[in-house]
């Protein structure tokens, strides 16, 4: 059924580098990946895996110092990784690939408007004129729920709150209609009440939009609800992927099951949170065999010399560690994150919905 | 002259003001019925606010809290709701505008003399949000460890010094070797645990740690809650947790205090606040944690909060204990209610 899906963004062995004093740094490692028109595809990484910088490719938006080295990038018919001319860029950047990022302040002008930024957008892109564009701008900010958009059009970004200027950045990203939506860590600097709202944002514009979206995070929390599809990134390389089900419930690389064991909520009461120790890789110079295998509590001999493949584990799921080689020894997903969603379901509310049912009955009663 | 008639509340509540400001011993009951445990910290009817262009903005109008000796008091809230602010007033580094904030029964807040500022500093330290805006850039890690034993004269000699500085370091998990490094050559994690090393290294009785994992990343931020807890456990320290994610503040916390706009409107054990939540609002953070389970994260309904569905125009909201060490902030009907819940939970 997955192959039968029509691809939107096709990256073949892709490999993207850095100079940095001298040296030649290797960030990403031969990626080969499909996404999928109109699903959501998340990466999950610890920081400095690599996971912004290969969705920077998309766009183009690589630091000075960073090249793509080799490997191709398909959308729409067109090799994205030949692009050097930011003319060439114009008509993908924005307009059918846009970003969010992380903090909402970066992406916004403090100096000017609101309404002056999204106009900027629609009247470069979409050709509107002044008039239609302000027009727009509000229908956008309407869309994106921020209350009494007339007015609100008018103000600077220093007074909206933090939610709110993510709102703004996702209206600036929708102006164009664009096709793929990547989502940079947007709810990091947020909290969690402003995240959740953040995402049904993200996850209703998308079932009316009909765009794909590619949801870079840290959190397997939020990961869990948006995701159709999850790549997990290590050291400059995907190293498992699949599914959502897939990766919460069977995960195959020892370096996911590390991610997911360091949960909070799994804690056992009185014992210390499981961590993976040491630091992820420094891209410096080539790295020997398995990235991931200096840390790894499961590391065979081989892990140190040579890169595992990836192992294809169902239609959907793909891991690239040794354990899945016939001849590996058989090795169980440490205790922790067995029967991870019985242990989840213990720690949540009880019976929110009853609750809730609870609250309506009273405030009725109210009136 | 018109001589305006006060009421005997407000003779009450002027003397009752007076009295914060004057005296300097305080023995306050607590604010749990029959409770044995020691308390460290105690705010009462605490109010702090900013003045925004010679217009006050209350941001904590009643504060009424206790810390207990040894506990681990994890404050929940939104941003802007004033937590960070109550961790700060507690510190001094925010005046209050009225009530007052005790320490072991010691006045803390208000006018002060120097040396008694002075013994308050050395006992309490705070861990902070952004491990890169808080350490000196220019000064090595040595120097802003050791900061604090040199302005209170805590070592011997040099070689004193520079032993109680590499135990607090190799205590976090770090190497001697980083010591004559700058803040820059380190990963946000491995800065948070400098700025851990520097409040530790204090011996301070109270730790007020703000936000110090919200910068960090998932397994960083285990390591960093692990030595907190490993440091509250060894060193006997009671920690003020300063956080918005509920998940990670029930890993850590004893007891949880729930804050919205300023108020404290639910506090309890830590487990009890996620068995039974009462008040709306600690019901709408409690959904709001996103689960890491696809399955249930799905069919989770987010419960919203809206100020409206309390009717405060009557009866006015109290703060009450409704079971032992369970406070919640309601009307009367309201408080009524949640009890009504209680007797059926109990019954089930």
């Amino acid at each position: 059924m997955e192959t039968k899906r029509e691809v939107e963004i096709s990256v073949k062995n892709l490999s993207v580098g850095f100079i940095s004093h001298g040296n030649k740094m290797h960030v990403i490692r031969d990626i080969t990946m499909d996404i999928y028109k109109g699903e959501t595809f998340a990466i999950v990484g610890e920081s400095g895996s690599g996971k912004s910088v290969f969705t920077k490719t998309f766009t183009g938006m690589l630091e000075e110092n960073g090249f793509i080295s080799s490997g191709e990038i398909l959308f729409q018919g067109q090799d994205l990784a030949k692009f050097k001319t930011n003319k060439e860029w114009l008509p993908i950047r924005g307009k059918k690939i846009a970003t969010i990022f992380q903090d909402p302040m970066t992406s916004l002008n403090p100096l000017f408007r609101i309404g002056r930024q999204i106009e900027e957008v629609l009247r470069l892109h979409r050709g509107m004129n002044k008039k239609e564009a302000k027009a727009e701008a509000i229908e956008l900010l309407r869309r994106v729920k921020i209350p009494n958009p007339e007015k609100r059009v008018h103000d600077f970004p220093f007074m909206y709150s933090g939610g709110m200027r993510q709102r703004v950045v996702i209206a600036i990203a929708l102006a164009c209609k664009p096709d793929v939506l990547i989502c940079d860590e947007p709810t990091t600097a947020l909290d969690v009440t402003v995240q959740s709202q953040i995402l049904s944002l993200i996850r209703d514009l998308q079932k009316e939009e009909h765009f794909t979206t590619i949801f870079i995070t840290h959190d397997l929390g939020v990961v869990a609800g948006i995701a159709d599809r999850v790549a997990v990134m290590y050291g400059g390389q995907i190293i498992e992927y699949g599914t959502v089900e897939d990766i919460y419930y069977h995960p195959a690389h020892p370096y996911t099951w590390a991610l997911l064991s360091s949960l909070p909520q799994l804690a056992e009461d009185g014992s210390d949170l499981t961590y993976i120790h040491g630091n992820p890789p420094s891209f410096i110079g080539e790295i020997d065999g398995d990235a991931f295998a200096p840390r790894n509590k499961y590391a065979m001999k081989i892990d140190f010399i040579k890169e595992a493949p990836m192992f294809k584990i169902s239609d959907s799921h793909y891991a690239k560690t040794w354990l899945l080689d016939p001849r590996a020894p058989k090795v169980k997903p440490p205790r922790i994150i067995q029967n991870l969603s019985n242990k989840i379901a213990a720690t949540i509310v009880k019976d929110p919905i009853n609750t809730q049912n609870e609250e309506t009955k009273a405030g009725d009663s109210h009136d | 002259m018109i001589k305006v008639k006060r009421t005997p509340e407000k003779e009450e509540q002027l003397r009752k003001e007076k009295q914060y400001r004057t005296e300097k011993k305080f023995e306050f009951e607590p604010l749990e019925k029959n409770t044995d445990k020691k308390i460290l910290v105690s705010c009462r009817d605490v109010k702090i606010g900013f003045y925004n262009h010679n217009l006050f903005t209350p941001i904590v109008k009643k504060l009424n809290l206790d810390i207990y000796e040894g506990e681990v008091l994890g404050l929940v809230g939104e941003s802007g709701s004033g937590k960070t602010t109550i961790g700060r007033a507690i510190m001094r580094m925010i005046p209050i505008q009225g009530g007052v904030i005790t320490y072991k029964g010691d006045r803390i807040s208000g006018r002060l003399k120097q040396n008694e500022k002075r013994e308050l500093k050395k006992k309490v330290q705070m861990i902070f949000q952004d491990p890169s805006a808080c350490l000196n850039d220019r000064s090595n890690v040595d120097y802003i460890v050791s900061e604090g034993l040199r302005a209170f004269h805590l070592y011997d000699s040099e070689e004193d010094r520079l032993e109680k500085v590499s135990t607090a370091i190799k205590e976090v998990g770090l190497r001697t070797e980083h010591l004559s490094r700058y803040p820059h050559e380190f990963s946000g994690g491995q800065r948070q645990r400098i700025g851990i090393a520097r409040a530790v290294i204090m011996n301070p009785e109270l730790i007020i740690a703000d936000e110090p994992i919200s910068a960090l990343d998932v397994s960083i931020r285990a390591q960093v809650l692990n030595l907190i807890r490993k440091f509250q456990i060894e060193k006997k320290m009671t920690v003020l947790f300063i956080a918005h994610d509920l998940s990670v503040v029930h890993y850590i916390s004893d007891r949880i205090a729930v804050i919205y706009h300023g108020n404290i409107v639910e506090i309890a054990p830590s487990n009890r606040l996620f068995e039974k939540p009462l008040h709306p609002y600690t019901k709408a953070l409690l959904t709001a944690i996103p689960i890491p389970d696809p399955k249930m994260e799905r069919e989770k309904e987010i419960v919203t909060y809206d100020e409206s569905v309390h009717d405060y125009s009557i009866e006015k909201p109290e703060f009450v204990e409704i079971e032992k060490g369970h406070f919640v902030l309601g009307s009367p009907s309201e408080i009524k209610k949640y009890k009504k819940i209680l007797k059926e939970d109990k019954k089930m």
